[in-house]
């Protein structure tokens, strides 16, 4: 794997139960390359950012980041399963942002931020605050440290778990729809700490809705459909003239 | 109730009559008669508040209650321990522990407890020596005392209702958490103890609140396998002088008071739990309301 690629998926399959979700992705995401992939619901894009960090296993072919094959030691041709440890050490440097936010409604902003930190990276309570306080100010949530989550808005809770997740110094960043859960009119602040993050220089794939987003900040913009990627270019190429009728009928929904 | 007769007059002019409610006064005055007819008829019943009175700080019988408090205690811990690790092996994947689990919970919530106390006192009769790996057998009547049988007998009883009632809290605790403590990296333990526990811990408690108050009362039962416990204590005396009632109540007494105390405990357990579970500020304890009253509330 040349130097510069830091994902890459080769011929993945997941299966559940009879149902084939995805079928054959091969797909090469370069360092500090902003992906996003689009697609209808049920088109497989969720399910193939979870196999990223493992949160669901493939049922064939593999997935690389950074060199390491994830949830899998490779030895010549042999594959052997990875410890719940071993995953989870993969898993510290590929952060993930939900749909749903999933921050720990039990702990403050800060506490939900310095979580990984202190406790998996077990690095100086002190250190983490401050870095914590840090990214909050960069996600523009200054002042908000001692709030739970249940008393910010929408839009605050997920760039709240933006800085969650970058408090782990992730070399890649999974966005698994991360506007779909907002009133309209949060949606623009939390894209606006996502554009920001790709001007940094950070890999991320996105899987999003957001057409405008994927065409200001994509370098590549991936369309899946029935678990496959069928059309992958610049934003330019896919979103404006699209050569694959499936991603015509989508864009023509959409937009 | 008095406001509810008297009128108020409006400031546009008109005046309001309220409702009259006429079922209140009379359900009032029926619970206030039989109360009155309750309260003279216990007067009059041939008991001795003295003897109760003097009873009530005798000191076997505070010596009892303490046996009972600290086999409340005792029993609640192994029920708690086994409770939690009864509940994780019953949702583990592997189906030896999940099976063994779920025997646990049928043998000892399928037979009484009373029952399950006379086992463990009698167990020397057919296990006389006891041995574990590592440690000299020991003779099974020195470790099975009976305060140790009825606390492991009750401990254990106790361990097969928790177990489901941690179950349910949680399996109450939303799937995407356990994702995102991975997605940081969390192994499997911490995330149990970092993020599902004490958010299940909300739907756990007030069960588990029950279970310590009920364990109090069925700390009683250890009586039979010869725990001088309170109400042992209390059966002892009165075999002796034959103020029964008088006794019985001493023991009421305390079980109330204890259990008033355990409340309060559970109050404040709860409200530790609840952070954050509500976009509003927690409702204020007993303690800052009078603090508020009174002028001298702190920030909190």
């Amino acid at each position: 794997m040349s130097a510069d690629l830091l994902v890459r998926a080769e011929s993945v399959h997941k299966n559940f139960g009879s149902n084939q979700v995805l079928r054959g992705i091969n797909l090469e995401v370069r360092r500090g390359e902003v992906l996003c992939l689009l697609g209808a619901s049920g088109s497989g894009k969720s399910t193939l950012l979870r196999c990223i960090n493992h949160l669901e296993a493939v049922s064939n072919g593999r997935i690389w980041v950074d060199d390491e094959v994830i949830g899998y030691r490779q030895d010549g041709n042999r594959l052997t399963e990875l410890s719940d440890t071993e995953v989870a050490r993969q898993r510290r440097s590929i952060g993930m942002v939900f749909q749903r936010f999933n921050l720990f409604p039990h702990m403050t902003v800060l506490e939900n931020v310095i979580e990984g930190p202190t406790r998996v990276q077990r690095i100086d309570a002190g250190q983490a605050r401050q870095e914590a306080i840090e990214l909050l100010d960069r996600v523009g949530l200054a002042g908000r440290e001692g709030s739970y989550p249940r008393q910010l808005s929408g839009g605050q809770q997920q760039r709240v778990a933006i800085a969650r997740a970058l408090a782990m110094k992730p070399v890649l960043m999974l966005f698994d729809e991360p506007t779909s859960a907002l009133d309209p009119e949060l949606v623009g602040e939390v894209l606006d700490v996502m554009k920001d993050l790709a001007r940094s220089g950070l890999t991320m794939i996105v899987v999003t809705h957001e057409i405008g987003f994927a065409k200001e900040v994509a370098d590549r913009v991936a369309f899946m459909a029935d678990g496959q990627i069928v059309e992958l270019g610049q934003p330019q190429e896919v979103l404006v003239n699209p050569q694959h009728e499936r991603t015509r009928q989508f864009l023509s929904r959409v937009m | 109730m008095t406001s509810a007769t008297s009128t108020t007059a409006t400031s546009d002019g008109f005046v309001v009559v309220p409702r009259r409610h006429l079922g209140r006064w009379i359900g009032a005055a029926v619970v206030l008669v039989f109360l009155v007819w309750l309260g003279v008829s216990v007067s009059r019943a041939a008991l001795d508040w003295g003897v109760v009175r003097s009873y009530l700080t005798f000191p076997v019988i505070l010596t009892g209650l303490g046996i009972a408090i600290v086999l409340t205690i005792a029993a609640m811990a192994i029920g708690l321990v086994m409770g939690v690790v009864t509940a994780v092996m019953r949702m583990s994947k592997n189906p030896v522990t999940a099976g063994v689990a779920w025997l646990y919970v049928w043998v000892f919530r399928g037979t009484p407890v009373y029952l399950q106390l006379l086992i463990w006192f009698n167990l020397a009769i057919i296990f006389p020596v006891i041995g574990f790996p590592g440690l000299a057998p020991t003779r099974t009547i020195d470790l099975l005392t009976p305060f140790v049988a009825a606390a492991i007998g009750l401990g254990l009883n106790q361990g097969a209702y928790t177990s489901e009632v941690v179950r349910s809290g949680i399996l109450s605790v939303d799937e995407g958490q356990t994702e995102a403590a991975q997605a940081i990296g969390m192994p499997r333990l911490m995330i149990l103890r970092r993020i599902v526990l004490p958010q299940a811990m909300r739907v756990i408690i007030p069960p588990v609140g029950n279970e310590v108050i009920g364990m109090l009362k069925t700390t009683s039962l250890a009586s039979a396998i010869g725990v001088s416990e309170i109400l042992a204590q209390a059966q002892h005396i009165y075999f002796v002088n034959s103020r029964i009632m008088e006794l019985l109540i001493v023991c009421a007494i305390w079980y109330l008071a204890a259990v008033s105390v355990l409340s309060i405990g559970q109050f404040y357990l709860e409200r530790h739990y609840a952070k954050g579970s509500t976009s509003k500020a927690l409702a204020p304890t007993p303690l800052q309301r009078l603090r508020a009253v009174f002028g001298t509330a702190r920030s909190y």
